[in-house]
């Protein structure tokens, strides 16, 4: 079990009421006219009440038509604008997600119980993508300890593991000649990375349900990891004594590690990870390209369990 | 008919080498204008850096097929040839600005890190700079100039080939359907200059093995072919 700390907010993080009242009203119009734009691709995504909640960031959010429609998601194919393109198959309710491993009550969760026994509350996060962009998403979502302390971890569980569903029917990149990943997705966590604060599994963004492209209905987020360690779709979680297996660092073990913490001083082979695009600034004359920022700005809060560790070779 | 045919080729050949350009070019121009005015989707320094690249080694291929094209299939579009060379340049100038500018925001120190460090990057821009003495020269003046050198000089073609198919198929994490077609067809135009040059060999051992040795058939038609 790892011990609880509060979390510290600096100051320049926290926004004035002022400003966050007025963010609020924007928002209301600006999700009204795009949700209105966007309808055939939302198709699910209906109204969420989520309480507001002590963990945001101050950077400018990344509009809502760019978080739909730029994704990887690679069970609807390879394309950023494939998943919101072919998921329209997709059905993400009903759904259940099994909790079973090293657990003391092994139980088998529907989501509306998840809706019911996890109240989703706000959370604006960077997400820090591994191909060097980033977005700011408004995610609603809970703790994933929540969770986990519901099925009561034994003593002896080390990880949790993740698994993402397989519905060839339904998604067209789980079919076809050219697949491109081995399927189920799977990711994993350190136990004591899964009970952090700040680890949560989202059900929502934008104050609405998740869209198919988005990984509806349920999805983890991790804002002080690449975007990868987010997987969507989960079906199953286990806890275990082993490192699980992790898709992309199966998939090329050099260039993915299964810590894949956000850190500017360990490039990827093939790019640099010191800066990066900002999604959602217009066209070209306005991109930005900003420093990345130790474990994406959560070092605060996060580097603690990483004390002591080289990050260069467990990146 | 058949003179009245090729006459009219002639005629308007010209004309179809300048409309080649501007087709060529259409693609890139039509994007930068969607990229500049904020309607090339979430990512647009990203999707135009791809698409210039994409273009790139679609005209490569076009460039390198126009040989086997004549020898095997016989349909002969050599006139066509230096234009889709050079617009294999200019769209890797584009894609190379791109990145420069757009991408990397002019910050030399990241670029000259990523071209030092990274092979995905040093073969790209390896392909890239290698194409420049072939742009330079390619014009009716230096053909005359460089006489043999000339063609010496364009067969840089293949290892810009080599390093721009390695640069491409590095550029995603996973290679997508479109990129193992292009890869394989590239593989192809390759592999068929290798049997060509393997058969011209064998041929000439057994004609010089027969009838002693024969005077050189002479640079004009190897550099037709090359």
């Amino acid at each position: 079990m790892s011990t609880y700390r509060t979390l510290k907010v600096p100051a320049s993080e926290i926004t004035p009421r002022s400003i966050w009242l007025r963010r609020r009203a924007l928002l209301a119009t600006g999700v009204g006219a795009t949700s209105l734009l966007l309808a055939p691709s939302l198709a699910f995504a209906m109204p969420l009440k989520a309480a507001k909640s002590m963990y945001t960031v101050p950077d400018k959010l990344t509009p809502k038509g760019d978080v739909t429609s730029y994704n990887n998601f690679y069970e609807f194919g390879i394309e950023k604008s494939d998943p919101s393109e072919y998921s329209g198959d997709f059905k993400p309710l009903p759904w259940t997600i099994k909790v079973d491993g090293m657990v003391g009550k092994p139980r088998t969760f529907d989501f509306g119980q998840i809706m019911t026994a996890f109240p989703p509350e706000e959370r604006i996060y960077r997400m820090r993508c591994v191909e060097a962009w980033s977005m700011v998403i408004p995610w609603d979502g809970f703790p994933l300890s929540a969770l986990l302390h519901k099925v009561e971890p034994l003593g002896s569980a080390k990880f949790v593991a993740f698994q993402g569903v397989v519905r060839p029917s339904e998604m067209p990149g789980q079919r076809g000649l050219f697949q491109s990943l081995a399927w189920p997705y799977v990711e994993g966590l350190r136990l004591d990375e899964a009970l952090h604060p700040l680890t949560i599994l989202a059900v929502g963004l934008y104050g609405e349900t998740l869209p198919n492209q988005n990984g509806a209905p349920i999805r983890l987020v991790v804002p002080w990891k690449y975007g990868f360690k987010g997987i969507k779709s989960i079906v199953r979680i286990t806890l275990t004594d082993q490192q699980p297996p992790t898709t992309w660092n199966v998939t090329a073990p050099d260039e993915y590690g299964f810590y894949a913490n956000v850190n500017p001083h360990v490039p990827h082979p093939r790019w640099s990870q010191a800066t990066e695009r900002r999604i959602g600034s217009g066209g070209f004359f306005s991109s930005d390209r900003r420093p990345t920022l130790m474990f994406n700005g959560y070092g605060d809060e996060v580097a603690h369990l990483y004390a002591g560790m080289d990050l260069k070779r467990y990146f | 008919m058949r003179s009245m045919a090729k006459l009219t080729v002639r005629r308007w050949g010209s004309k179809l080498v300048w409309l080649l350009y501007v087709a060529g070019l259409a693609p890139a121009i039509y994007n930068f204008y969607l990229g500049a005015t904020g309607s090339l989707g979430a990512d647009p320094v990203k999707t135009f850096e791809l698409f210039l690249g994409l273009w790139a080694v679609r005209f490569l291929i076009l460039t390198l097929a126009v040989s086997p094209l004549r020898e095997i299939v016989g349909v002969n579009l050599i006139r066509y040839r230096r234009a889709l060379g050079l617009l294999c340049f200019y769209y890797a100038l584009m894609h190379f600005l791109t990145y420069l500018v757009l991408d990397q925001h002019l910050m030399l120190s990241a670029v000259l890190a990523d071209v030092t460090k990274r092979p995905f990057i040093m073969l790209g821009a390896a392909a890239f700079v290698l194409l420049i003495p072939l742009a330079l020269t390619s014009n009716a003046f230096s053909i005359r100039q460089l006489g043999k050198g000339w063609v010496r000089i364009h067969r840089l073609i293949y290892i810009i080939a080599l390093c721009g198919a390695i640069h491409f198929a590095l550029a995603t994490k996973v290679l997508s359907g479109e990129q193992y077609l292009y890869l394989t067809i590239i593989a192809l135009l390759l592999a068929s200059r290798l049997v060509r040059s393997y058969l011209k060999r064998a041929r000439g051992t057994a004609s010089r093995s027969a009838a002693g040795p024969r005077p050189n058939v002479g640079a004009v038609g190897r550099a037709a072919t090359s």
